[in-house]
């Protein structure tokens, strides 16, 4: 148990370490180790530091230490190296032997490094991340510490004011005060609704009950997005504070974090930062030596995509099947065990001890007229850089995806963006300089969503990525409404009569009209969002969806049944490649002489056009 | 999601056995205490045989029906073994459109199963997953905790051959 000078205390002396005030020589290397560095295989350039620095008798003045998300995936595993007076050097792509080479030159000979550095386009290597155009748009809120501070131990979370803004709110400020602030700093759920944060925690503080609930939907399954999943691995304490604050202001002593269990290093780093935190007495009874009490559990989900749904997620965190229930009643007013709860998402509580401290006015200031602060994305998919940016509300989608993505690879063109994962929609080239926001992204068709942003390109259909979407709801619908469980089963058929080359013209009406039955009619959230990925590229893209009905033709060439591999006669040098790789014999012809698909027998697996050193094949 | 039930017969050890009980006797009482027994109880065998299911409702003094919903809810739970070498392929938007769609079909057929199913030595069993958030290395496939990113189909032959 810490008293608020304790913690005072810790804040300034963790501060004069990350400044290296009595260490002057002192050096910080950082090595992104949250899943995705993970993954590219940041544990062994993370141990030859280790070892390296420890066989050189360097300990005392070099500290080598794990951080969470520095942001831009492709480049992991990445090491940071941070050193007084100077601007950070970052490298990327870090194998072991590269870590070597790091140590010897830079961190012993004083030499960085420049191989190993960023490169932008134009190939002039980037000591620092920081100078990419990657980072210079971007402003970090919710990710503030992801990447800077040690996710494992809370001294660092103090170290950037950490359970400051708990303290104030506890000993400075009234339940209304807070409710105030938060109104007040505009605040709107980062999980995809966009209600106002504030409005919420004002009605359940309004319910009149012996028990009230806070609780994180942590159960981000949006496929394409890991927003929540690179705060809870990089910032863990961030959220925990935020929920003490929340349940000050609604009155509640208890708190559920409802997380994927396809999140081990998140779940890890989540049950470390509790026990830290009941340790430092910033969680549990008379915290701060007041009579107020918190404490939170960690409940997993089992994947079920349905339980992102705020009443499905309740019913899930009792432990039955996750199955939603009709609102109002609201979980504010009767929601986990039937009490007053507030369910909010992680990127929202990421921002909440950020208001607190720097004030309503500092939140508000960045962003649109009804979108105040910053919004996360996790961008992926035919973009250079691939990644998790932070960009204030307003910023258009052509300065995501050219300046900090880096723009498509290989020389194609920008097709459609789509945000809002299954429930969401694509917004075409057309509206690419659209400030993003909420009401925006209605307006156009699509929604905000948790903060997935895919990119593509003219090599994706359209109507395949709505097949895509529609077999991701069908398989995740819960069963519970008719509309739902099975409404989307039908769109479903009908998209896929269409990419088999067996659609009519009358289908599409029948697409628009079961979508807005299904819209109209489910239960949740998720049921009444279904449709929205047909409804969106049937409003945008529906010359593909005639090409597909009325020319049978897939003009990406992405839907099998409608393409035709073809050899070019005037190319074809008879080499037999081609006729030897196909698995299905439908390519005949002597050697030296152009050979011929027969389409009846060819199965479109494209292993002759992979195989063809002549570029004689092509797909139509 | 359909979840067909094993065909693979039950056998569990001593160890097994007392593990479980000391599972269901740890959370009884506990409010919401199905899901994470279940959870526990698949750490211990790898899936969750319906006999195990019998046993969790016997000990919480709930019916089994209200078990097997849970368990057929969520699709964590596996009422099928998983093989030795349990194969996921990335099927999230990034890895999708990346080409992971390819990577399944050429999957399947040198392992001639379905997606979903195991091999009759217990080998290999192929599932699809959504995203594991590596999308950065997409398209992605993970053979027990190993990651294999930026893949082509060409590959995958001989990165089966290393199991």
């Amino acid at each position: 148990m810490k008293s608020l000078e304790e913690i005072m205390a810790i804040k300034e002396q963790v501060q004069s370490e990350l400044s290296f005030e009595n260490n002057p020589d002192g050096i910080r290397v950082l090595v992104g180790m949250a899943t995705c560095g993970i993954a590219a295989g940041a544990r062994p350039v993370m141990d030859a530091l280790v070892e390296g620095v420890k066989a050189a008798g360097l300990e005392g003045k070099v500290t080598v230490t794990e951080t969470g998300c520095i942001g831009i995936c492709q480049y992991e595993p990445i090491v940071e190296i941070y050193e007084k007076g100077k601007e950070k050097v970052t490298y990327v792509k870090m194998t072991a032997d590269k870590a070597k080479d790091v140590l010897e030159q830079h961190i012993k000979g004083g030499k960085p490094v420049e191989d190993y550095f960023l490169k932008d386009a134009d190939g002039t290597p980037k000591s620092s991340l920081a100078e990419t155009n990657f980072y210079k748009k971007q402003k970090r809120v919710a990710l503030r510490n992801c990447g800077v501070i040690n996710p494992e131990k809370i001294d660092e979370y103090i170290g950037k004011s950490g359970y400051l803004a708990l303290a104030k709110v506890i000993r400075e400020m009234t339940p209304d005060d807070v409710i105030n602030t938060i109104l007040a700093s505009g605040l709107r759920g980062r999980g995809g609704g966009g209600f106002p944060t504030g409005r919420k925690w004002m009605f359940a503080k309004a319910s009149v009950s012996d028990k009230k609930y806070v609780v994180c939907n942590a159960d981000e399954g949006d496929p394409g997005a890991f927003m929540d999943r690179s705060v809870l691995e990089g910032d863990p304490h961030a959220v925990l504070e935020a929920m003490a604050i929340a349940g000050y202001a609604i009155g509640a002593d208890e708190g559920w974090i409802y997380v994927r269990a396809e999140y081990p290093i998140a779940v890890r780093r989540l049950k470390i930062a509790i026990e830290q935190a009941r340790e430092y007495g910033v969680l549990g009874n008379n915290i701060f030596g007041t009579d107020f009490n918190f404490d939170i559990h960690i409940r997993l989900g089992a994947g079920a995509f349905v339980c992102g749904e705020e009443t499905a997620l309740l019913t899930s965190i009792e432990g039955n099947r996750g199955e939603p229930r009709p609102r109002p009643p609201f979980p504010a007013v009767k929601g986990l065990w039937g009490k007053p709860t507030i369910i909010n998402n992680v990127e929202t509580y990421a921002n909440i001890a950020q208001i607190i401290l720097n004030g309503a006015e500092w939140f508000s200031s960045v962003g649109t007229e009804t979108s105040k602060g910053t919004k996360v994305f996790a961008l992926g998919g035919k973009i250079t850089n691939t990644g998790l940016v932070e960009i204030p509300m307003g910023t258009t989608l052509r300065e995501i995806i050219e300046e900090i993505g880096g723009g498509i690879p290989n020389g194609k063109k920008f097709k459609a963006a789509q945000t809002g994962g299954p429930s969401g929609g694509c917004i075409p080239a057309e509206h690419i300089d659209t400030p993003i926001d909420y009401d925006n992204l209605i307006k156009i068709g699509s929604m905000m969503g948790s903060g997935g942003l895919i990119v593509m390109d003219e090599d994706t259909c359209m109507v395949d990525l709505a097949k895509f979407f529609l077999e991701f709801t069908v398989d995740e619908s819960c069963g519970k409404c008719a509309p739902c469980r099975i409404g989307t089963v039908r769109l479903l058929e009908i998209l896929k009569k269409i990419t088999s080359g067996n659609g009519e013209m009358e289908d599409i009406d029948k697409l628009e009209e079961l979508a807005a039955y299904i819209k109209s009619a489910s239960l949740c959230g998720l049921g009444q969002t279904a449709p929205n990925p047909v409804l969106s590229t049937l409003r945008y893209f529906r010359d593909e969806y005639i090409a597909h009905i009325k020319d049978k033709k897939c003009p990406a060439g992405v839907c099998k049944s409608l393409l035709r591999y073809e050899i070019d006669p005037d190319k074809c040098k008879g080499c037999t490649m081609c006729a030897r790789q196909c698995p299905a014999g439908a390519i005949s012809g002597t050697v030296k002489q152009p050979h011929v698909i027969d389409p009846a027998k060819c199965v479109k697996c494209g292993a002759c056009l992979t195989t063809c050193k002549f570029g004689a094949i092509s797909k139509k | 999601m359909k979840k067909p039930m094993t065909a693979v017969p039950f056998t569990e050890t001593a160890e097994q056995k007392a593990k479980l009980e000391a599972i269901i006797a740890a959370h009884k009482g506990e409010a919401g205490a199905l899901m994470p027994i279940l959870q526990e109880a698949q750490d211990v065998y790898g899936y969750l045989p319906i006999e195990v299911q019998r046993r969790v409702a016997f000990g919480l003094e709930i019916p089994v029906s209200e078990v097997y919903g849970v368990a057929t809810f969520y699709s964590q739970f596996l009422l099928n073994p998983k093989g030795q070498n349990p194969i996921n392929v990335c099927l999230g938007t990034a890895c999708y459109v990346k080409g992971s769609g390819q990577i399944m079909e050429k999957l399947e057929e040198i392992l001639k199963i379905p997606c979903g199913s195991i091999t009759s030595d217990l080998k290999f069993s192929l599932d699809a997953t959504r995203c594991v958030g590596a999308c950065g290395l997409a398209p992605v496939m993970m053979i027990g905790e190993d990651v294999y990113g930026r893949l082509e189909p060409s590959q995958l032959e001989g990165i089966l051959a290393k199991y």
